[in-house]
């Protein structure tokens, strides 16, 4: 989780609300573009660490320096100042320059060091790499689906750990518990509000009420996340739609 | 952190997508189907212990264009009260900031579920004749749907047929015109001095008539192309070969590129559909004098036997009379 990486907290002290990183990757402001650069990161290095481990193939090793290569690539080469969203979303985009700077590297097989020389900031690779090994070979997918997926966790891991920060400075920690309990350990399978209530010693409709606020509050979250990813209204809408499409079972 | 496995991201997409029901009348059940804008849960109804269908606005919507449309839709459905359409109960605005309606919870089959189990042509075709009726009384209503498809007709458990998803639909006149009468030709609206609807390129391939395709305006025979492209998909689920040409022809002439060489009223297609039922000549498919006149033959042939029967009879009578 990206809260084991220097950079997000400083995302959330100067935090780029109402700002897409697009945006402010544009900006002639260097901190502001440092902190565009900090935000995308934090969203996406295990998204693009585990792309290249996966779909690319390559040994942890290799991963890190090219994940690392990656970001300084789009922090010299203001790779966001070409990105065009009329053409494509950024996570597509995003990918598509991963695949060109895997594909260089291979090309060249004379990589500049850059990732391995320079560590642009520092990432629990560990951590990732750890994840890594609970990823059913079978559901990788296509690189698109495995990127789109790789994010969606990132993104949601995010919104979980806001969430709770949230919940434990309001005192509400009962809340998060229950949203715990029923969307993150899959409790809703044999648990009933009443059976919640009783473990927790409070009424049933308070369960309904505490999980409906904390699954509010997350749904902000994570749309408030996405909404730093993406550079249109249009582009916010269709990966909400995808990354909120829900499977009907 | 705790690691977000692939069951774990399931349930925490369920979770943020879920509609904030609470300081409402209902209670959620589960998720019934996704569409381009918004879900539709089964949710219960507390004060009439029911369950019914809502939908909600599933996609961020900050600039309320969304909001609008989903209620443009409610108060359109509102507006079309017939047993084919389904009834509108509630409208509102969710905790979370998402509007909803909510409207009767239809338990069935949707028409590309529930074909395979019609096997005759004519079966078919009455359950098409029941898919015409709340089309007709929409358009009658000034009211377009625009996403006819198989996916959008449910057929109840009594054989009921419903049109569902009015989420494309658009007034030809304004809801504070008076209303013509049912039986008025819907088309009257598409006259200079009534409004066209401008076609978006919203809607269905293969269901969607050219005109919408093309952006262009669209009117009442939009519909009607659609209307033939569902008879299409009901009738190439047969034996290609079991297909009268008489039918055929109905279902070209609805799916026409030109407007103008559709029929131009649902109840004018539904007449020619009833006519073929009835062993009548359709407007779709001219017949020569013989071709009639077989067609004469075959429909009263039962009287033509019997007079026949009698003739001969009568004639053995005549010649073995005792002289």
């Amino acid at each position: 989780m990206s809260d084991r990486t220097p950079f997000y907290g400083a995302s959330q002290q100067f935090p780029l609300t109402r700002w897409s990183v697009v945006e402010a990757a544009r900006s002639p402001n260097p901190e502001q573009r440092q902190r565009a650069l900090e935000t995308l990161i934090s969203a996406y290095w295990k998204p693009v660490y585990k792309y290249i481990r996966l779909h690319w193939n390559k040994d942890g090793e290799q991963a890190k320096d090219l994940t690392q290569d990656f970001f300084a690539r789009v922090l010299e080469k203001r790779l966001l100042d070409r990105f065009d969203p009329a053409r494509a979303r950024l996570r597509t985009y995003l990918r598509l320059c991963v695949d060109g700077v895997v594909m260089n590297t291979d090309k060249s097989a004379q990589r500049l060091k850059r990732g391995g020389d320079v560590t642009l900031v520092s990432l629990d690779f560990e951590t990732a790499e750890g994840e890594l090994q609970h990823l059913p070979i079978a559901a990788a997918g296509g690189p698109e689906e495995l990127f789109a997926r790789e994010f969606a966790r990132s993104l949601f891991a995010h919104a979980v750990a806001e969430l709770r920060t949230r919940c434990e400075q309001e005192f509400k920690t009962l809340h998060f518990q229950i949203f715990e309990l029923y969307d993150i350990d899959g409790g809703a399978k044999e648990l009933t509000y009443d059976d919640v209530a009783r473990r927790f010693g409070i009424k049933a409709t308070d369960v309904t009420n505490y999980l409906a606020f904390a699954r509010r509050e997350f749904r902000q979250r994570v749309l408030d996340e996405l909404r730093k990813m993406t550079a249109t209204e249009e582009e916010f809408r269709q990966e909400a739609q995808s990354l909120l499409g829900v499977k009907i079972s | 952190m705790t690691w977000i496995d692939d069951a774990t991201l399931e349930r925490l997409r369920r979770a943020a997508d879920s509609p904030s029901l609470e300081g409402t009348r209902y209670t959620l059940i589960g998720k019934l189907g996704q569409g381009g804008m918004g879900g539709v849960y089964r949710v219960e109804d507390r004060q009439l212990e029911r369950h019914v269908a809502m939908k909600v606005i599933s996609v961020p919507d900050a600039e309320g264009e969304l909001s609008r449309r989903l209620l443009q839709e409610a108060r359109i459905i509102a507006r079309l009260e017939h047993p084919g359409i389904v009834p509108i109960h509630d409208t509102g605005t969710l905790s979370d900031g998402r509007p909803y309606y909510a409207m009767k919870l239809v338990e069935g089959q949707r028409l590309d579920e529930y074909v395979s189990g019609v096997t005759t042509v004519s079966d078919r075709l009455r359950l098409f004749l029941r898919i015409c009726d709340p089309v007709a009384f929409a358009h009658a209503r000034g009211v377009l749907h625009r996403d006819l498809k198989p996916a959008n007709i449910m057929v109840g458990p009594f054989g009921e047929v419903l049109v569902m998803d009015w989420g494309l639909s658009r007034m030809l006149f304004p809801a504070n015109k008076p209303e013509p009468q049912p039986d008025q030709n819907a088309l009257q609206s598409t006259d200079s001095s009534a409004p066209t609807q401008h076609g978006t390129l919203l809607g269905t391939p293969g269901y969607m008539a050219p005109e919408q395709q093309t952006g262009q305006p669209v009117d009442a025979r939009a519909d009607i192309y659609s209307l033939g492209a569902v008879l299409e998909f009901l009738l190439t689920r047969m034996n290609p070969g079991s297909v009268p040409r008489a039918l055929a022809a109905i279902q070209k002439q609805s799916m026409a590129t030109n407007p103008d060489q559709r029929y131009q009223t649902v109840k004018e297609l539904a007449k020619d559909v009833e006519h073929f039922l009835d062993g009548l000549p359709v407007r779709a498919y001219p017949e020569g004098p013989l071709r009639r006149a077989w067609r004469w033959i075959l429909r009263n042939r039962a009287w033509l036997l019997l007079l026949l029967i009698y003739v001969v009879v009568r004639a053995l009578l005549i010649y073995f009379r005792p002289r």
